[in-house]
């Protein structure tokens, strides 16, 4: 499992892009509501991302699964470290800790 | 094959025999389900843990026939 050549990839990915977003479509074109609702939601806050879609490439869907333990997409990465998929994207923003754990991190620039 | 709310509710329960499960038929189509999970392993678990430990549970359903699963988990309140 840990041989398998995609992690490397999303290892760099997730190295060079402080924030990313692995996803259904494009952060313009998502191809699944609850991509589209993650998107909505770092747009919102106005953290740079860079989306990462998966539709694009099989090894890479399945290989994210694998990476992160996670069944599902999307998956959201800061700094290195997974964060979680769409439901806990929702709950850390409604009760404010997505914008919190940002700031920290120091990827949110915006006021 | 869809999966039905009562065979999500034993397959949580049967790795967490203290929790409260509460799942909705979001759509009443058997595919969209929200479930609420409440159990004392899920104490001192990050969120991520705590969704991992029911996916587990859920034996690899979840993101194959289990397509749509709204999450939520917390341990109980003192």
């Amino acid at each position: 499992m840990s041989d398998n050549p995609v992690f490397d990839r999303i290892k760099q990915d997730i190295n060079d892009n402080q924030v990313v977003l692995y996803m259904k479509g494009t952060p313009v074109f998502p191809q699944c509501g609850f991509s589209a609702a993650v998107v909505q939601i770092l747009s919102h806050i106005g953290v740079k991302f860079k989306g990462i879609d998966v539709l694009s490439d099989p090894s890479l869907r399945d290989g994210i699964k694998q990476f992160s333990d996670w069944p599902t997409i999307p998956q959201l990465y800061v700094k290195g470290e997974f964060i979680g998929g769409c439901d806990i994207v929702r709950e850390m923003f409604e009760t404010g800790e997505l914008k919190e754990l940002l700031s920290e991190k120091g990827v949110l620039t915006a006021a | 094959m869809p999966m039905n709310a009562s065979d999500i509710e034993r397959m949580i329960k049967e790795k967490f025999p203290d929790a409260t499960v509460t799942i909705q038929d979001l759509r009443g189509d058997g595919d969209h389900y929200a479930a609420h999970v409440i159990s004392a392993a899920f104490k001192g678990k990050s969120r991520v843990q705590q969704h991992q430990m029911v996916y587990q549970a859920l034996r690899g359903n979840m993101g194959g026939v289990l397509h749509a699963l709204a999450l939520q988990t917390a341990p109980p309140e003192d």
